[in-house]
């Protein structure tokens, strides 16, 4: 196997507030191989952003730390590198797309101002070079008249091209790692088919890894190798596109895919849904997370915090302690998703 | 034409039996004014732009449709909470007979509002966070005068049961519910005054994809259990799929394709439905590898300075000049029951 490009081990990264401490992440491990494209799916509140968050180094003390855990990119421990450093690394070897276009490029400042200083900081190239290198990455971008567009402001483009900056922003610099936290989820959808496929597209030709951050599992099933899906700062199941969307182990991962509503098909009269909500990440209850809305959890699911081990198909992970045992066909569509209960509600 | 909407309905405040409401010609536009001191329109954003469409009893319309494509303009007009420029709501109350809604006086909409209720798509912005969940439920009833105190209270305890929360919850503030518990919430408040036709303005738009799915599958048992008709306002088609009976897309203030469910996303004929169709992701690799999409060029043009002819024309496929750029397409009846506004339409399977 080849060396990982990226590699997290036991990652926790906790905040403290008013309630009590908010274990976001709570010891994830996962490697990601040079050009590998993963996703990273789960519910709000899973996890999801604070993991690529704490990668990039943007986790501030004292609301949050990463209180465990190594973050190794290209064999290197991110976690130990000073302020300096990482900032070489962010934006230059790895760069990050976010959800909000909007309110991630500065208003006052022309888009190509912007790209200019995020290429001088990062090559060591003249300005009159970072502005050539600018004007090829918004065409690469496929933003039309890219020469006259650099004097033009953020509010001057629609959504979707502003977009389309923040991406020429995040592969100026030619990273190999890209991580796009819910790039799409704030646009129109057929903005976010021309998006992803020109995400795709240069992902592609250059070999970049990409850490996609979503909820749509769509999008995951179009773009990405491999999926991690979170629950409650834990991943619950990951392996490739093709084990996660067709062999599922956890009863997690199946109540999600049971529970969307597809566009290729009309699914019998109700959809299948997960009872209750998602756990509060400040009390969590020892042992599975997952185990309050879970069909099929017995004694020792309320001891004991199931780790990753493999099952199913070869190389998928699940933490689960009845994986391998379980008919998750069985898991019909009922009524009792109607009645949420009275210690559901949140205090 | 012999196929258009009017000729067909001769007099459109005759509502046959199985239609709830119509709604005729609906404009709406907002002026744009210029001017610290002296304002001056210099403008108008038509955000919606001579629609027609029916609603049929007891059925869910799905309206989709893109962000300022003016569906949730469409939906606050047709209950007047925003006045219509021009066109007609005709709406079968149970109280007053058929009622023009866009020109009835305050009297006669205050007994419509009975009947008419609308759910919103912030279930965090649209609950008061100062009022517990019991005064959030019996406003409505408060508003309009019905019952006292106690059978108000009683009422309230029944709906939380009807919409699967508990009557303890009656004392709770909105804070201390999730947003799917919250938007249980607002639609018991909505169901208060038993209505027989509820507007659903994104109302699973902003919930997390398990609690979507529970709220949808409320939302079903509740039309089964009361009669509702429901005008459903989405982006997302896969949900609007689940859930409608028949389906209207709009683009740009206009509605381009009415069809049923079925033979929408199976034989859709307009090519923004089609390229629409085609950019919803589907959750299953194999497909999504294979599926050829529609790639629209640029963004949606501004509805203030619509383009001329078909308003599709600037980033459609097969639009031909001198024609689409020229003649507004009428909308049409091409098969029975699947209308149409296009000058080239074509059945095309987009969905697998």
């Amino acid at each position: 196997m080849t060396e990982p490009l990226l590699s997290v081990d036991n990652l926790r990264t906790y905040f403290s507030t008013e309630e009590g401490i908010v274990r976001a992440v709570d010891g994830i491990s996962f490697d990601l191989a040079p050009g590998e494209r993963r996703g990273v799916v789960g519910e709000s509140g899973s996890g999801k952003s604070v993991t690529a968050m704490s990668i990039m180094g943007l986790i501030e003390p004292p609301a949050g730390e990463i209180v465990t855990g190594e973050i190794l990119f290209r064999g290197q421990n991110l976690l130990s590198l000073g302020e300096d450093e990482m900032q070489d690394i962010r934006g230059g070897q790895i760069a990050m797309i976010f959800q909000d276009p909007m309110t991630a490029l500065n208003p006052v400042y022309t888009v190509g101002d912007q790209l200019v200083e995020t290429i001088v900081l990062h090559q060591d190239v003249s300005k009159t070079e970072a502005r050539e290198i600018a004007i090829q990455a918004l065409d690469d971008v496929q933003i039309p008249n890219a020469k006259e567009k650099l004097f033009d402001y953020p509010h001057q483009f629609s959504g979707g091209m502003r977009q389309r900056v923040m991406i020429a922003m995040g592969l100026s610099c030619n990273p190999e790692l890209l991580i796009a936290d819910e790039p799409t989820t704030a646009l129109d959808v057929t903005t976010q088919a021309q998006i992803m496929d020109l995400m795709l597209q240069l992902a592609d030709d250059r070999g970049t890894a990409v850490l996609l951050i979503t909820h749509d599992l769509g999008v995951v099933a179009g773009f990405c190798d491999t999926v991690q899906v979170m629950y409650a700062g834990g991943i619950v199941e990951a392996g490739t596109a093709d084990d996660i969307f067709y062999n599922p182990q956890h009863p997690y991962t199946w109540g999600l895919l049971g529970s969307m509503a597809r566009l290729d098909a009309v699914q019998q009269d109700r959809l299948h849904s997960i009872a209750g909500t998602p756990p509060s990440v400040i009390d969590l209850p020892p042992g599975c997370r997952f185990r309050p809305r879970c069909a099929f959890a017995t004694d020792i699911c309320g001891r004991i915090l199931p780790q990753l081990r493999e099952a199913g198909n070869e190389g998928q992970t699940v933490a689960c302690h009845h994986a391998d045992e379980m008919d998750l066909k069985t898991l019909a569509v009922d009524s009792s998703d109607r009645i949420v209960k009275q210690d559901e509600v949140v205090s | 034409m012999s196929d258009t909407v009017e000729e067909v309905q001769v007099d459109p405040s005759q509502l046959p039996d199985d239609i709830i409401m119509r709604v005729n010609h609906l404009v709406k536009e907002f002026p744009i004014s210029k001017g610290v001191f002296f304002k001056k329109q210099v403008g108008a954003v038509q955000a919606v732009s001579d629609i027609s469409f029916e609603i049929r009893e007891g059925e869910t319309l799905g309206l989709v449709g893109e962000s300022g494509c003016g569906k949730s303009t469409t939906a606050r007009t047709v209950l007047r909470l925003l006045e219509p420029t021009a066109g007609d709501v005709y709406f079968r109350s149970k109280e007053r007979g058929v009622v023009n809604v866009a020109t009835a006086d305050r009297r006669v909409l205050n007994d419509i509002r009975e009947e008419i209720q609308i759910v919103f798509q912030d279930p965090y912005a649209s609950l008061n966070p100062r009022m517990t969940v019991a005064s959030i439920i019996a406003e409505p009833m408060t508003v309009h005068d019905e019952g006292n105190k106690q059978s108000r209270l009683d009422r309230v305890k029944e709906l939380l049961k009807v919409v699967g929360l508990s009557p303890e919850h009656a004392n709770r503030y909105p804070h201390e519910f999730s947003g799917g518990q919250r938007q249980r919430i607002g639609i018991a408040r909505a169901l208060a005054l038993r209505p027989t036709f509820m507007v659903l303005d994104e109302p699973v738009s902003a919930l997390d994809v398990s609690i979507q799915a529970q709220v949808l599958n409320l939302l079903d048992d509740l039309q089964e259990e009361f009669g509702l008709t429901y005008l459903f306002i989405a982006h997302d088609l896969s949900v609007v799929r689940h859930i409608s009976d028949r389906v209207a897309v709009m683009y740009l203030g206009k509605m381009v394709e009415l069809a049923d469910r079925d033979a929408l996303y199976d034989r859709p004929m307009h090519p923004y439905t089609h390229a629409l169709l085609s950019a919803v992701p589907i959750p299953d690799p194999t497909i999504e590898h294979q599926r050829e999409r529609i790639l629209l060029e640029g963004d949606i043009p501004h509805p203030s300075n619509p383009p001329s002819g078909c308003r599709f024309h600037t980033r459609c496929p097969v639009a031909q000049e001198g024609k689409c750029d020229v003649d507004e397409p009428e909308f049409r009846e091409l098969e029975p029951d699947h209308w149409v506004a296009c000058h080239f339409p074509e059945i095309k399977q987009v969905v697998v």
